[in-house]
């Protein structure tokens, strides 16, 4: 969190720059209460719509509950000023907290759920908070709603007049989408995104994949609350109907339309989407039919919304970034050499139904060495990975790990513990460029750069220069050719400098070039002593660089030993050729 | 006891909508990896249909209705030309937005051309119902629970017992494999949403004797189907079919015994709590992603 602190103060020149601007721009609004209501209605909007930007656009989940926060924040401040004759700041304050708890619980609700399942339960969250704005007459005001909301006073300063008011709303606006534009740059952000492209890899690179979801959702949440006090303040009246799931699918519609990637989206979408339609007043009748077409339009041909459009043409033009070159120590290897267990594993099994994928399996890899595991396929090597790595949960056994037991550890926390691994299929964050997927994993918890933003640079560029990359350091990692994604993948491990380097099939999928490549690689690693436990069919390759092999079969251990012997090994051979027909004498 | 057998009759009535709609859904879920956010407006679409040919034109009122279903499963062609086909290979997310686009685009749509005054439509039947001691059974829930069960029993036979059948099973299981096999994968796609749409609108001209025939009658019944959908277990059909029929029961029993404004919170407080007890719900298999 330390991280997210000092990049978010960096830009409060900016910000304060930005708020000043906004306040001029306000103070010149025409002072007539029909371009004020837009321009407030607009500002209270697109903070809410950067909601929609933190937790669908970077964390990837799909809420269809933003107006509902929106009503929270606008509810709390009008219930806690007109009933209760709270400050506006206090209610404000109580409200944006209220939301941000709901947001929590709603993020409660990604632990075992994603996509269409999500979405339905923020849709069901939206439809029981109407009902209850509705019909809790006694503490809502009921579908009345509540009427003459006062505006508050700011250190003396009184917020009564529309322009005093306005430029409240666009400070706030502005000072959201800063926020939301550093916050994308920061450890969490880049969490998140690592969580939206590739959850799996996201929690094998020490990233709480869970717990980051909760927090985008009350980012989220809280952020849908401040429009709506404001909004509150702004308008004066509020009623139930302004909340509801309509409103929510408006400002999935804004944000989309703008580019959910970016705050500036979220800024063009709600206010186009705002403004156009008053311009376009003689629309009024076929407006929202043509809104409806217009969001298909937008999926179809822009994707990525205006913002996305707009920032492709951008980065296009600015490919060329010359990076600083420090040549830095990334594989920095203690303990004992050769005798040490960095890994080892007892009778473990995992049994998927009456399928014993992996059935009492014990061996242990030493630091240093470069252990391969291998065996036919269905042999249960995959299973095995996913288990020592924590995707899948032992059925029995025990897994040490740094002579520490991590048999019931997630996997972020044994990736926090110096655990990294590679998957057969490579998994990237698509989303994110090259330079970003390896900085995700130089700032894992545990590596010792991890909350120091600069040197988290560096120690990627090191990793970047190990795989010789660094060329491609600002490319989207998607534009990448299969082999040099992988070695994205190799990178963004070992930027976290671990203490276990997990390689599940890494030649898979690999031309011969490539092959000899990834083996010259893996030679380079053994030589700066990283500890190897590789998993691969490639028997030239494991011969290359193996100091010890380990062989599974129908998920339990045949041989194990030095590769000279293993290879030799009468069941090893019949396990790869098949058994020799019994002469019939 | 009389009382509660009346609401259950009548909460069977209402769930087996939910579970017409809901079918509609885990077609499509089940043919094309498609959540249709606009499965309420084929039932919104179908109704107004009828109400255009039986009100307006005169037509009588059962060819109204097969024309109307003729016209819907058309209609389903051009939803998944013009809603699902450009997004196909972009996953989950943008059909889902997709969808919502269209659903608003069709609500304002007829909006516009019939204005947002309900309209009454008659029931399928003149007799208002049969009197059975206390428990009143009123004929159009008694039809909507007949040929719901009916097309339940068909669709089963033409799932299980056809090689058109047959065919739209591999679809939905394995479009490539299916492909291979020479199955028109496209054509597949095209006739789930052709029926999803069709059963979609019969489901609106069912309820719209109940209910009135608005713009937005058929949102909340839409998103109640989905939420029986999870309830039951996320594209099973029998999960479908007793998620919609247990929502119906327990909303109206709700209603009557707790809370007649809060009837509409049963159903997504039953759905939360499901979705945080038993996410995979009555019938739905545990899926987990391979790393």
């Amino acid at each position: 969190m330390n991280g997210l602190s000092t990049s978010i103060w960096r830009g409060l020149p900016q910000a304060g720059l930005a708020a000043i601007i906004a306040i001029g721009l306000a103070m010149l609004a025409p002072d007539q209460g029909y371009y004020l209501n837009i321009l407030m209605q607009a500002s209270t909007y697109a903070i809410a719509v950067v909601g929609l930007v933190v937790v669908l656009g970077y964390c990837g989940q799909i809420s269809i509950a933003q107006a509902a926060f929106f009503g929270i924040g606008a509810y709390g401040v009008a219930i806690g000023t007109v009933d209760y004759g709270l400050n506006f700041f206090v209610a404000m304050l109580i409200a944006v907290g209220v939301s941000g708890v709901f947001g929590l619980i709603l993020g409660l609700g990604s632990l075992r759920l994603g996509g269409h399942y999500l979405a339905m339960v923020s849709i069901s969250f939206q439809q029981i908070l109407t009902l209850v704005l509705t019909n809790w007459i006694e503490f809502t005001h009921g579908p009345d709603g509540i009427r003459n909301i006062p505006r508050p006073r700011f250190f003396g300063l009184s917020l009564q007049g529309g322009n005093a008011f306005l430029a409240l709303c666009l400070v706030a606006m502005v000072l959201v989408a800063l926020f939301a534009w550093r916050l994308k740059a920061t450890k969490l952000g880049r969490a998140m995104q690592a969580v939206r492209d590739n959850d799996l890899a996201a929690a094998t690179s020490g990233i709480d994949v869970f717990g980051t979801k909760v927090i985008a959702f009350g980012i989220s949440a809280v952020l849908g609350a401040i429009g709506g006090g404001l909004f509150a303040g702004g308008f004066g009246y509020i009623s139930p109907d302004q909340f509801s799931f309509a409103e929510s699918i408006v400002l999935l519609t804004m944000a989309l339309l703008g580019g959910v990637q970016s705050p500036f989206g979220a800024l063009i979408g709600t206010m186009l989407l705002i403004i156009l339609p008053e311009t376009l007043r003689f629309l009024k009748q076929v407006y929202l039919a043509v809104y409806g077409a217009a969001v298909i339009l937008i999926m179809v041909f822009l994707p990525d919304g205006l913002w996305g459009f707009i920032d492709d043409r951008i980065r296009r033009n600015a490919r060329a970034i010359t990076l600083p070159a420090p040549k830095l120590p990334l594989l920095s290897q203690t303990g004992q050499m050769g005798t040490e267990k960095v890994l080892e594993v007892a009778d473990l099994a995992k049994h998927f139904g009456g399928l014993k994928a992996v059935d009492g399996v014990s061996f242990a890899v030493r630091r240093g060495s470069v252990h391969a595991l291998i065996g036919p396929n269905g042999s249960g090597k995959s299973t095995f990975i996913n288990v020592v790595t924590g995707l899948y949960v032992a059925t029995a056994g025990k897994i040490s790990f740094a002579g520490q037991d991590i048999t019931t550890l997630s996997p972020h926390q044994r990736n926090r513990r110096g655990l990294a691994r590679t998957f057969q299929n490579i998994r990237v964050f698509r989303g994110m460029t090259v330079l970003e997927n390896v900085m995700i994993g130089a700032e894992r918890d545990g590596n010792d750069v991890a909350n120091a933003p600069a040197e988290v640079l560096t120690r990627a560029l090191a990793a970047l220069d190990f795989v010789d990359m660094r060329a491609d350091a600002h490319r989207m990692v998607g534009e990448l050719s299969y082999g040099h994604q992988r070695y994205v993948e190799i990178a963004r491990a070992l930027a976290g400098s671990p203490d276990l380097l997990l390689l599940d099939e890494p030649a898979a999928g690999l031309n011969m070039t490539e092959k000899v490549e990834l083996g010259n690689l893996l030679k380079r690693l053994k030589g700066h002593g990283l500890t190897i436990l590789i998993v691969d069919h490639d028997m030239n390759l494991v011969e290359q660089v193996a100091d010890h092999i380990t062989v599974l079969n129908f998920g339990r251990r045949i041989a194990d030993g030095a590769p000279g012997d293993v290879l030799r090994h009468p069941d090893v051979i019949a396990a790869y050729l098949g058994e020799p027909r019994h002469e019939v004498a | 006891m009389s009382n509660f057998l009346q609401l259950l009759f009548n909460g069977l009535g209402i769930g087996a909508i939910y579970a017409l709609v809901s079918l509609g859904f885990v077609l499509l879920i089940r043919a094309a990896s498609v959540v249709n956010f606009g499965q309420g407006e084929f039932s919104m679409l179908g109704a107004y249909l009828l109400v255009v040919f039986f009100n307006i034109f005169g037509i009588n009122y059962y060819v109204s209705m097969a024309l109307s279903i003729v016209i819907m499963a058309g209609f389903g062609v051009i939803f998944a030309y013009t809603t699902y086909w450009p997004l196909r290979f972009r996953g989950g997310l943008p059909v889902i937005i997709s969808t919502i686009g269209a659903s608003i685009f069709l609500e304002n749509l007829v909006l516009v051309l019939y204005g947002p005054s309900s309209v009454q439509i008659d029931g399928l039947f003149d007799a208002d119902g049969i009197q059975i001691g206390d428990v009143f059974l009123a004929t159009q829930y008694l039809s909507i629970i007949v040929i719901a069960t009916i097309l339940v029993v068909l669709q089963y036979l033409v799932f299980e017992k056809t090689l058109l059948g047959k065919k739209l099973q591999a679809t939905s299981q394995d479009k490539e494999m299916a492909s291979l096999l020479g199955i028109p994968v496209v054509f597949m796609i095209l006739i789930t949403f052709a029926y999803s749409s069709a059963m979609g609108g019969l489901a609106g001209m069912l309820v719209a004797p109940l209910l009135f025939v608005s713009v937005n009658m058929a949102g909340i019944i839409a998103l109640k189907a989905f939420a029986a959908n999870i309830i039951g277990g996320y594209g099973s059909i029998p999960g479908a079919i007793l998620g919609g029929l247990a929502l119906g029961v327990i909303e109206t029993m709700g209603a009557s015994y707790i809370s007649v404004p809060y009837k509409d919170a049963f159903a997504f407080a039953m759905l939360l709590l499901f979705l945080m007890v038993r996410p995979q719900g009555l019938f739905g298999e545990k899926i987990s992603e391979k790393a």
